[in-house]
């Protein structure tokens, strides 16, 4: 039993590996960028009709919007286009696991480590941004110069557990469903798979809003402090 | 006994234990916060969008130790290092 789609290999030249991993994260790349492409590309001005497509991606966006007003109300449409290509993508490939054959590329650690260390980044640039770079790394000496590396022990940590908390629960459930299928076969797989697609959702959702969370933190401490 | 009888039974008696014993705790404490929150819905039914909120992103502070010790016991049994060094050794 394979534990992550990482070790089924489709295609091999050289050194070059292409798993599966690989392969259902471009699907899930084409799916997001061609269909926001084809919808985009005809919007309705303010007074037309507005296209069935068109209201279905508003909502979806308005909704990731409010979210992310909720947690930090000053500036929350700057995070927009990071924090909700998270949810987005994370949210398709756990979605896509009712298409059978499909193994999300979220249930590799591989990806969920690569979305980590994206968030990681992207706290320090959005965090200089706001602040500044001396006063920005300034934080990790206070209050004191002691308190150096348990900073750094924390923010490593958190992005630890998010990547190993994602990978865990979409992992867990493709397995459950696996190991169900052997011993039960027919009907609880079926609910157990249901469980996973609300699983999956969960995850986007608290990926996204703990990105939103690590983003404002950083941001807002320099407004505090000055 | 031969060394791979006893890694074997070691790393299906830690994965067990690992499960077992590492999901008291979060148990316990997702319990806690969720029956927190109902109170405090309860009591003030306006803030139940930003309770579940709190709510949510706390269950996943609290379920990430769960799944610390659900990936270790998926290692100690799908994926396990001292196994496969034993198996690789005894095939020279």
């Amino acid at each position: 039993m394979h534990i992550s789609p990482d070790q089924t290999i489709l295609w091999r030249w050289g050194f070059l590996h292409l798993n599966m991993t690989i392969v259902y994260t471009w699907v899930v790349m084409l799916l997001l960028a061609f269909g926001s492409w084809l919808v985009t590309g005809r919007l309705a001005q303010e007074d037309q009709p507005r296209s069935r497509w068109q209201n279905a991606f508003e909502i979806v966006v308005q909704a990731i919007r409010g979210q992310i007003r909720d947690v930090c109300p000053q500036d929350g449409d700057v995070y927009l286009p990071f924090v909700g290509s998270l949810f987005l993508f994370i949210g398709i490939s756990n979605l896509l696991d009712i298409v059978p054959g499909w193994r999300a590329p979220t249930g590799s650690l591989s990806t969920t480590a690569a979305l980590a260390i994206c968030v990681g980044v992207a706290v320090p640039v959005f965090g200089i941004q706001s602040q500044g770079v001396i006063e920005y790394f300034r934080h990790y000496l206070r209050p004191s110069f002691i308190m150096l590396p348990f900073h750094l022990l924390s923010e490593t940590s958190r992005n630890l557990a998010l990547a190993v908390r994602l990978f865990g629960n979409i992992m867990s459930g493709s397995m459950i469903v696996g190991i169900l299928l052997a011993i039960a076969p027919f009907f609880f797989p079926v609910l157990m798979q249901a469980l996973g697609l609300l699983t999956g959702m969960i995850q986007a959702y608290i990926f996204a809003i703990l990105a939103t969370v690590y983003i404002a933190a950083a941001v807002q401490r320099g407004q505090e402090g000055s | 006994m031969n060394s791979v009888s006893i890694i074997a039974v070691a790393s299906i008696a830690a994965a067990a234990l690992c499960m077992a014993i590492g999901s008291i705790g979060p148990a316990l404490g997702e319990g806690r916060a969720i029956a927190q929150a109902l109170q405090s819905i309860a009591q003030q039914p306006d803030e139940a969008g930003t309770i579940s909120r709190t709510l949510f992103i706390g269950l996943a502070m609290i379920e990430s130790v769960a799944i610390y010790c659900f990936v270790i016991a998926i290692i100690l049994i799908f994926a396990n290092p001292f196994w496969s060094q034993v198996v690789s050794t005894a095939g020279k």
